[in-house]
């Protein structure tokens, strides 16, 4: 009999940045929050799978979704109920408004300190930074081991998990004791779809704010009788931070500069079929690591 | 991220429908399940928010899973080995992300961990599944074997195999044999009483069998020795994991390839008595088969959405003599058609799936308690626009469906005749589905009594007391004008009949045509009324029905009685 694991996810709501048109920035060179749609970024949704798939080794495991955003972040807590996470955590308020990476991953790991979980799994990075630091940077801060790149989970042992990484030139399988971190890659298996059944079961969750916002809905009126329907709503006071490490306080990175770079060609070389020619062209992309 | 319930708002408009409420309470029964199950809805607006939000899922997974799959399923196609089917490996996939997104055992009762949605949705989703991969629509539309099986079963039986389908497993009706197509009355699959193994036993060999080597497979077979005719036969269940059938080969079809056509060899194969003996064809094939019916309307207006796409797309990217060819009126006018023929498909579609509906639901709640008499009206007054208004929309949706296949590759051109393109296996997958579950000959056979007994009529004059917009009164004051022809035609027909034996069945299609034509037309009508999405489709479809009922009208009302020997001279043929 394996040990029941309690798993937290790591997430963030993020602007689709998939598909970006013309008004995607601002005149002030800042993300159009309004003409790009807030989703759940894609590797999240990789880590939320493996962590349903841990859930599903071991009977009575438990996922929880901890999220760290604006009250409207509860959308992706919900989304994550829906294709099979037990519940989650929205850890909000101003205070954490501004984070860079340090402040973020500051600021998740003084609520994981209270939750214990025994795995954590995070996306390997968001769509909208792209620094890939957050998982990392968590693990350090909570002491725990860490693996990055997670492709598959090939076994869960009594006091270890097994896992497959994708590496720039191939794979590698590790082991690695339980507590641990794990950061998910792309190419692991894509998450489950929402589910009928369960959609139509937490459709009515809610966080403590939006039952304040909608006290007379129908949903409230749920939320009240039914615990699973409690999405748990984190303030900085409940987390027991150092204050002056949290939100733009406690993060060193700062913007200095947004450029625009466009790709364009200046000079163009015609090439025939012969082999020389897609000798040279070979050699060229080669050096200029475009292949291999 | 494709999206084929978001991105329908004709699909959407049909679920605002106002007798929604009515079909959601009975179906729900007053919401009698909302502190028993932690899925069911507390009230009519939780309801419909759960079917938006399934369907809304249930349009990703076909836009995202099943479309994309399609082209690989058809060059795949499903195979034999060790005598059961293989699926494509898209097919697999398909089923994979069906089943973890919790789409089976959609209309079926909770008790049996369905989803308990109404008929309407069901079919929504039939169309989304069929807009993406044709195909793939007859295994997972054949789920509503189970709402047979709900509705004659034993609760043992019911137990048994409903919460599998709920979970998952795929079904098969198998019925047609070598000798016996649209005759279903010269079945012979033998099934024998076995006092050793106390279970029936089937013999025999099954032909044309859509998803053969299903999980579940519902079978019309021979109970009455020395029997030949309908009277003999019975509907029984047969369990795959009780072994005994065997896959002898799969067809090799024209189109929906993914879908395996299977002949199946059974033998000593144990199966269950569903309801009671000697029924099988006459109560229960019939209600298997209307239900069948509507899910290939479902199918045939989930291709006509394909093919409309697809052309659409087409005529505004293809650029010939300086310009998108959509700006030519001879695309645009095959292009309005398409909308107006896809739209008049949908509105009959749906309008006959809320008649089956309470028509359905009376009858279950029939069986829990016994009805007041008004219930008891109502169920008798739906039941029969249900049984004129099936035939119909088969009819018309899959003459639609291979119409608008044809206008699609013709506004490809060339390029729509090669494989690259999606038009191609629409046009192919297309050409079945006026034949199968009863060719268009068929159904109107099957509509001609609601001709001749006025259920067409009847409905024509209660669409006339409704409320129409002044934008559509000419198009109603032109309907009216056209119903005394189609009455007028009837009556001819009718009179002439006594005349001569055949001249009905003679006229029968264009007669059917007709209350088709003029029932669409209205219903497009009504709808432009209430919102201005569809007024030109109303215009348009109107303008081709009256051409059409014109043409109809010249050919009945002058038409000899000898017009019937004349068209059977070819029988003498050699």
């Amino acid at each position: 009999m394996k040990k029941q694991l309690k798993i937290v996810v790591l997430a963030k709501q993020v602007p689709d940045t998939r598909n970006v048109g013309k008004d995607a920035m601002t005149a002030e060179g800042t993300v159009n929050r309004a003409a790009l749609p807030a989703i759940f970024n894609p590797e999240d949704l990789n880590a939320l799978e493996a962590a349903l798939q841990l859930k599903d080794m071991t009977e009575g495991s438990t996922v929880q979704v901890l999220t760290m955003g604006p009250l409207r972040a509860a959308d992706i807590i919900r989304d994550a109920m829906y294709r099979g996470a037990d519940g989650g955590y929205l850890l909000s308020g101003r205070e954490f408004a501004g984070s860079d990476t340090l402040a973020t991953s500051y600021a998740l790991s003084c609520a994981l300190k209270q939750i214990k979980p025994d795995v954590i799994v995070a996306g390997r990075q968001a769509i909208d930074g792209d620094t890939a630091q957050v998982g990392p940077q968590v693990a350090q801060k909570l002491d725990l081991p860490q693996v990055t790149y997670t492709e598959e989970i090939v076994e869960l042992k009594e006091s270890s998990i097994v896992v497959k990484r994708r590496l720039e030139n191939g794979f590698e399988v590790v082991e690695c004791p339980i507590p641990l971190v794990m950061t998910v890659n792309g190419s692991a298996k894509e998450c489950r779809p929402q589910n009928a059944r369960r959609v139509m079961k937490y459709k009515h969750a809610l966080t403590k704010s939006e039952v304040a916002a909608a006290a007379d809905s129908l949903s409230a009126e749920l939320v009240g009788k039914k615990e699973y329907l409690q999405i748990v709503e984190l303030s900085a006071q409940d987390v027991n931070p150092d204050m002056a490490q949290l939100g733009l306080s406690g993060s060193p990175t700062k913007v200095k500069k947004i450029e625009n770079v466009v790709f364009q060609a200046k000079e163009s070389k015609r090439l025939t079929g012969s082999d020389s020619d897609i000798n040279e062209l070979m050699v060229e992309l080669i050096a200029s690591h475009t292949l291999g | 991220m494709a999206n084929f319930f978001s991105d329908n708002k004709d699909l959407q408009f049909h679920l605002q429908h106002p007798l929604m409420r009515k079909i959601v309470e009975l179906k729900e029964r007053n919401f009698a399940d909302k502190d028993l199950y932690d899925y069911a809805p507390q009230n009519f607006e939780d309801a419909m928010d759960s079917y938006r939000k399934v369907l809304e899922i249930t349009g990703e997974v076909c836009g995202e899973v099943i479309a994309a799959n399609a082209e690989s399923v058809d060059h795949e196609g499903p195979r034999v080995e060790n005598d059961h089917v293989i699926y494509a490996e898209g097919t697999q996939r398909n089923l994979e992300a069906i089943t973890a997104a919790g789409l089976s055992g959609m209309t079926l009762p909770r008790k049996y961990d369905g989803l308990n949605f109404p008929l309407i949705c069901f079919v929504m989703a039939n169309e989304m599944v069929a807009r993406g991969d044709a195909g793939f629509e007859n295994i997972w539309g054949l789920q509503d074997c189970a709402e047979t099986l709900n509705e004659f079963a034993s609760e043992e039986i019911k137990q048994k195999f409903l919460p599998w389908v709920s979970a998952g497993a795929t079904c098969a009706m198998d019925l047609t044999e070598p000798d016996a197509g649209s005759d279903l009355g010269a079945v012979m699959l033998k099934a024998t009483w076995s006092e050793e193994k106390q279970t029936w036993l089937l013999n025999g060999v099954k032909r044309f069998i859509t998803n053969g080597d299903g999980e579940v497979s519902l079978v019309l077979a021979r109970t009455e020795e020395g029997t030949t005719d309908a009277r003999g036969l019975s509907m029984l269940v047969y369990d795959k994991r009780d072994g005994g059938v065997k896959v002898r080969r799969i067809e090799n079809k024209l189109g929906i390839k993914g879908s395996p056509t299977c002949e199946l060899v059974f033998t000593n194969a144990p199966a269950q008595l569903v309801g009671d003996r000697k029924m099988g064809l006459i109560k229960y094939v019939m209600s298997l088969m209307n239900a069948a019916r509507l899910g290939i309307g479902a199918q045939s207006t989930g291709l006509c959405e394909a093919a409309y796409r697809e052309a659409l797309k087409y005529a505004h990217e293809r650029e010939q003599f300086g310009k998108s060819i959509i700006k030519f009126a001879a695309i645009s006018e095959i292009l309005s058609n398409m909308k107006a023929k896809l739209q008049g498909a949908r509105a009959l579609l749906y309008e006959t799936a809320r008649f089956v509906e309470i028509y359905k639901q009376y009858t279950h709640i029939s069986h829990e308690r016994s009805l007041e008499p008004e219930e008891r009206q109502e169920m008798k007054f739906y039941n029969r626009l249900a049984d004129a208004f099936t035939p119909l929309v088969k009819l018309f949706s899959s003459e639609y469906a291979n119409q608008l296949a044809y206008d699609s590759i013709q506004i490809h051109g060339g390029s729509g005749y090669m494989k690259e393109y999606t038009c191609e296996r629409l046009y192919r997958d297309a050409r079945i589905m006026n034949i199968y579950e009863g060719t268009s000959q068929l159904q109107v056979v099957a509509a001609i009594n609601g001709v001749t007994k006025g259920t067409f009529l009847e409905q024509i004059a209660r669409y006339e007391e409704l409320e129409f917009s002044a934008e559509m009164q000419p198009v109603v004051e032109q309907l009216k004008a056209l119903r005394e022809k189609f009455e007028a035609m009837v009556a001819h027909v009718e009179s002439k009949e006594k005349e001569c034996a055949g001249y009905k069945e003679f006229h029968a299609r264009r007669l059917v045509e007709t209350a088709g034509h003029l029932i669409i037309s209205f219903l497009l009508a009504r709808q432009a009324s209430e919102c201005a999405d569809y007024v030109n489709s109303a215009k348009i479809f109107t303008k081709m029905a009256a051409s059409k009922i014109e043409e109809a009208y010249s050919y009945v009302m002058n038409s000899p009685v000898e017009d019937v020997a004349l068209f059977k001279a070819v029988e003498t043929e050699e």
